[in-house]
């Protein structure tokens, strides 16, 4: 990468597993476990949080020097809300049925906890680069945690990817309905997909030991 | 009835943290002891009593379409529902501020023991999640957006107080090592959401009324059965009488 230093782009690698959003850092679980029961939905959540937390990011750390620290979280509020606004106003036009299934979780992008927590800790102390490429890596962190989640809990719960049947059909008894496979049903409802983030919080640390809590 | 129907609903049925996950990321950071638990759950119910309410108002008088009617007929084409995210966002972190402030002053020790959270309570999803649930699920009247708010709260509050308690025991408990801190947590709140799941038929009495359905059809036959045999009966006698 000739465009990234070493030190740059390890702004990027590093949010992708050792120092993950959702599994580490714990931030920005609400949105993550409410509209993961769709690849679909996730994908365009993910991406959704790359536009507003890469921009965001930007804004914030041009801003740094003239937000006095006493206001700054509302100063913070203000920017996130603008470009929230934004991506629900395009995705309003552009994917309705989508917006729908999303209903407020587009809003509480506003305080998903991982804008608010990049802005506190990266934005307001390095230049605009640096945290656009900040704010880019963690979202992509963020958006491979969404998309994995996503993937599991259509794949069994709906055999659809994408809306597409990639197991069969199960009416029509197909693939690999015809040898008794049956939907699971469960991994739809929501308390499934806390465990299956814990179950990828399980299979992280056992990889990495060093990550292991002390209790 | 309606209060009490949608308070239930909204601490059991929606609960905030077991239906939509909302309010997770201070739920899992703040809820390692059990007297921190009760004094962000407390705060919360405190602020979404007051937030949602006055949120309820804006909605209705400012964001709605045709809501600025009361201003003049000019004015009641105006549709500013778009701008009800930032208008929310706004009143819930000056309010934040003020409890920030009336904490300090009236509870040192509470306010110590939050520490960093209480900002926090500003960038809390369960907070603005209140709000625009309370816009997209149309609440009618002031009373009852009071009433949702308060319950909501109570809502969150008992979910953080019982995986607080729950944290604090199984400290002594041996579970693998990978799955220590945040990945039990996880799975225990999961847990926990299948159990909450079993209120869904609280309110709507479940499977009852869909039993009770059939039974009132049958009913209606039998009388009418019944009510034939009588005509019946009725044209015999008269027959043999005739005769």
């Amino acid at each position: 990468m000739g465009l990234l230093s070493k030190k740059d782009a390890k702004l990027i690698t590093d949010p992708l597993l050792d120092n993950n959003p959702i599994t580490i850092q714990v931030l920005g679980i609400c949105s993550a476990l409410a509209i993961t029961a769709e690849l679909e939905a996730s994908i365009v959540m993910s991406v959704s949080v790359m536009f507003v937390l890469g921009l965001g990011n930007v804004v914030i750390s041009l801003m740094r020097n003239i937000i006095p620290s006493k206001i700054r979280i509302i100063v913070q509020l203000i920017v996130v809300a603008t470009l929230v606004i934004i991506v629900d106003l395009v995705l309003k036009a552009f994917a309705y049925e989508l917006s729908k299934t999303l209903s407020v979780f587009v809003g509480l992008i506003i305080t998903n906890c991982i804008i608010m927590g990049r802005f506190e800790a990266f934005a307001l102390g390095n230049g605009p680069w640096r945290s656009f490429l900040d704010g880019i890596g963690n979202s992509v962190g963020y958006g491979l945690i969404l998309i994995a989640v996503g993937f599991f809990r259509e794949l069994l719960g709906s055999g659809t990817l994408l809306g597409i049947k990639v197991l069969g059909d199960p009416i029509e008894k197909t693939g690999l309905y015809a040898i008794g496979y049956e939907n699971n049903g469960f991994m739809l409802l929501s308390p499934m997909a806390l465990i299956v983030v814990g179950i990828i919080i399980w299979i992280q640390r056992t990889k990495n030991k060093s990550l292991i809590e002390e209790n | 009835m309606e209060h009490i129907e949608l308070f239930f609903k909204s601490i059991f049925i929606d609960n905030m943290v077991f239906a939509t996950f909302l309010g997770m990321c201070s739920y899992l950071a703040v809820s390692k002891k059990v007297s921190t638990a009760v004094g962000l759950g407390a705060a919360v119910i405190f602020v979404l009593a007051v937030t949602v309410p006055l949120n309820w108002l804006l909605d209705q008088y400012i964001l709605q379409e045709g809501a600025l009617s009361w201003l003049g007929e000019e004015y009641a084409a105006y549709d500013l529902s778009f701008l009800s995210f930032i208008m929310f966002i706004a009143t819930i972190a000056t309010m934040v501020q003020l409890v920030e402030i009336i904490v300090e002053k009236f509870s040192p020790s509470l306010y110590n023991s939050l520490g960093i959270f209480l900002p926090l309570i500003a960038v809390n999803c369960a907070i603005l999640g209140g709000s625009l649930f309370m816009q997209s699920r149309e609440i009618p009247t002031l009373g009852l957006s009071l009433t949702y708010g308060i319950g909501s709260g109570i809502g969150w509050f008992l979910a953080i107080l019982a995986i607080a308690a729950i944290r604090e025991k199984i400290r002594y408990s041996s579970v693998p090592p990978a799955l220590r801190g945040l990945g039990i947590t996880f799975i225990i709140t999961g847990l926990m959401a299948i159990g909450f799941m079993s209120f869904g038929g609280m309110l709507t009495g479940g499977d009852e009324e869909k039993k009770e359905t059939p039974k009132v059809e049958a009913k209606i036959e039998k009388e009418e059965l019944k009510k034939e045999e009588a005509k019946e009966i009725v044209a015999d006698n008269l027959n043999t009488n005739k005769q």
